[in-house]
């Protein structure tokens, strides 16, 4: 039992599957995201895959402030993954909304809506920055009994929120 | 053949004990390939089976009802039919039963293309209906030119057992029909150019979007399995003939090792085409060419 435990640890580190998921961004990180995923950054050493359907993910990766019409999307696409994932926020949007902080359309940040496991900061960040941020995710995945109680947010949303 | 030599080829070898380990191997060799032909270094040697035990672990969604229940039929009975299609294989001589019989071997290899269409539309995506009214369109198309070639080739051989088949001197005829398999090969695995069912990204996953965990770790593996048979089925007919049966095995290991690269370097080389064009394709260029293989093949034979 312990064997296949730590057999099992393995392969969720070894064989990360990724859902991309755009809360409104700008496009800066998304195209940075594709970018980490070309041959010239060579994800796949890593067992990165990038899939189609969010049933097939094990780290979602989001971009973008979380607008008001994509709240409810994230949630869904959220609870359609199957456990045990992860959630890596790209760029600074995800975490703070950025330099949309303002603005009456955003039910940002990300945290406030699901839990998030990894930020990676930059607007945009670099591709290399947003795989360590995927390694990353993907140890913490392996390192997750069967079935986690959903990971608090590292960042509160209170600590975020603006004075109006 | 006896109950035992039968039940060790289905579970040891060319079958399941082979096969499976086989059918990562071909995986991982394919996606390796594809990294070196684009200069990175791509997965790791165990990454296929990475990938299937972290399947086996996740969680899989609860569904209701006779839908739930053939959704998790379906890839289980992908797997049996394609691991039955690896263990017919006549890699060692044997005399009787199934062994070799060219016509259950066709009927196994379509299976887990038929599981596919019966799965997209029992997931009542609207994306696995798309995927899966693709894969029936595409079936029909290549799987004319395909059973056509091994038709021609069985008919001009006199013969429809693989065995005999592979013991006979290649004619030819023989030589046109396998070119006929191979270009149906790239459309039967859903490989670039003709990755149009699972079409990744564009149509999310095709049928397979609403699979998750243990179920979609089983069409990982009846594809890896689908990838064995098909490269075997091509080995096995154009394989020379050794008396030695050692040699024998390593002839074919190394001839379906050769047509997995050649596959691998299509898909590379190529970029998924649209679905009218994919059927044209078929049903213009590989017809004609199987259509006169088959004609020829029964001329030959009425002449004789
Ligand atoms: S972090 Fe910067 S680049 Fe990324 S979505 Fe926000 S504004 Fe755009």
């Amino acid at each position: 039992m312990k064997l296949w435990k730590r057999l099992m640890c393995t392969c969720r580190r070894r064989s990360p599957w990724l859902f991309h998921m755009n809360s409104g961004s700008c496009n800066g990180c998304d195209i940075e995201f594709v970018a980490a995923l070309t041959p010239r950054y060579d994800a796949e050493q890593l067992g990165v895959l990038l899939q189609g359907s969010p049933r097939h993910a094990d780290i979602l990766c989001v971009t973008g402030p979380v607008t008001r019409k994509a709240a409810d999307a994230i949630k869904t696409v959220y609870a359609q993954a199957p456990g045990p994932k992860a959630v890596v926020a790209i760029g600074s949007c995800p975490a703070t909304t950025n330099v949309f902080i303002e603005s009456r359309t955003l039910e940002g940040p990300l945290g406030r809506h699901i839990p998030v496991d990894v930020f990676v900061p930059g607007c945009p960040p670099r591709p290399d920055a947003i795989l360590q941020g995927v390694a990353k995710a993907a140890a913490i995945l392996a390192e997750r009994a069967d079935h986690p109680p959903a990971a608090a947010p590292v960042i509160k949303p209170d600590a975020v929120e603006v004075q109006r | 053949m006896s109950l035992t030599t039968a039940l060790a080829r289905l579970l040891i070898f060319p079958g399941l004990l082979f096969a499976v380990p086989a059918a990562w191997f071909f995986l991982w060799v394919e996606r390796k390939a594809v990294a070196l032909m684009q200069g990175r270094i791509g997965p790791p040697f165990m990454q296929p089976f990475y990938d299937f035990i972290k399947l086996l672990g996740k969680d899989v969604p609860v569904r209701e009802g006779i839908g739930g229940l053939l959704m998790k039929a379906w890839p289980l009975l992908a797997v049996s039919s394609a691991a039955g299609a690896v263990a017919l294989l006549p890699v060692l001589p044997a005399q009787g039963g199934f062994q070799g019989d060219l016509i259950l071997l066709l009927a196994l290899l379509e299976v887990p293309s038929m599981c596919i269409i019966a799965a997209g539309f029992s997931s009542r995506s609207i994306f696995g209906e798309i995927g899966s009214a693709r894969e029936a369109v595409l079936s029909v198309s290549y799987n004319i030119v395909f059973l056509l070639a091994i038709l021609s080739i069985a008919v001009s051989q006199h013969t429809f057992r693989l065995e005999a088949l592979a013991g006979l001197p290649a004619t030819p005829l023989r030589w046109l029909g396998v070119a006929a398999l191979l270009a149906c090969l790239p459309a039967k695995l859903h490989i670039n150019p003709f990755s149009l069912p699972n079409a990744e990204q564009e149509i999310y996953a095709g049928p397979m979007t609403e699979y998750a965990g243990h179920e979609l770790a089983m069409w990982e593996l009846a594809h890896g399995l689908e990838w064995v048979a098909a490269t075997g089925l091509v080995a096995t007919l154009a394989a020379p003939r050794f008396a030695l049966w050692w040699l024998a095995a390593l002839a074919f290991v190394a001839l379906s090792f050769a047509v997995v690269l050649l596959l691998a370097v299509l898909a590379s080389a190529t970029a998924r085409l649209a679905i009218d064009t994919t059927v044209r394709f078929y049903w213009h260029c590989t017809l004609i060419f199987a259509v006169l293989a088959i004609s020829s093949a029964l001329i030959m034979r009425f002449r004789s």
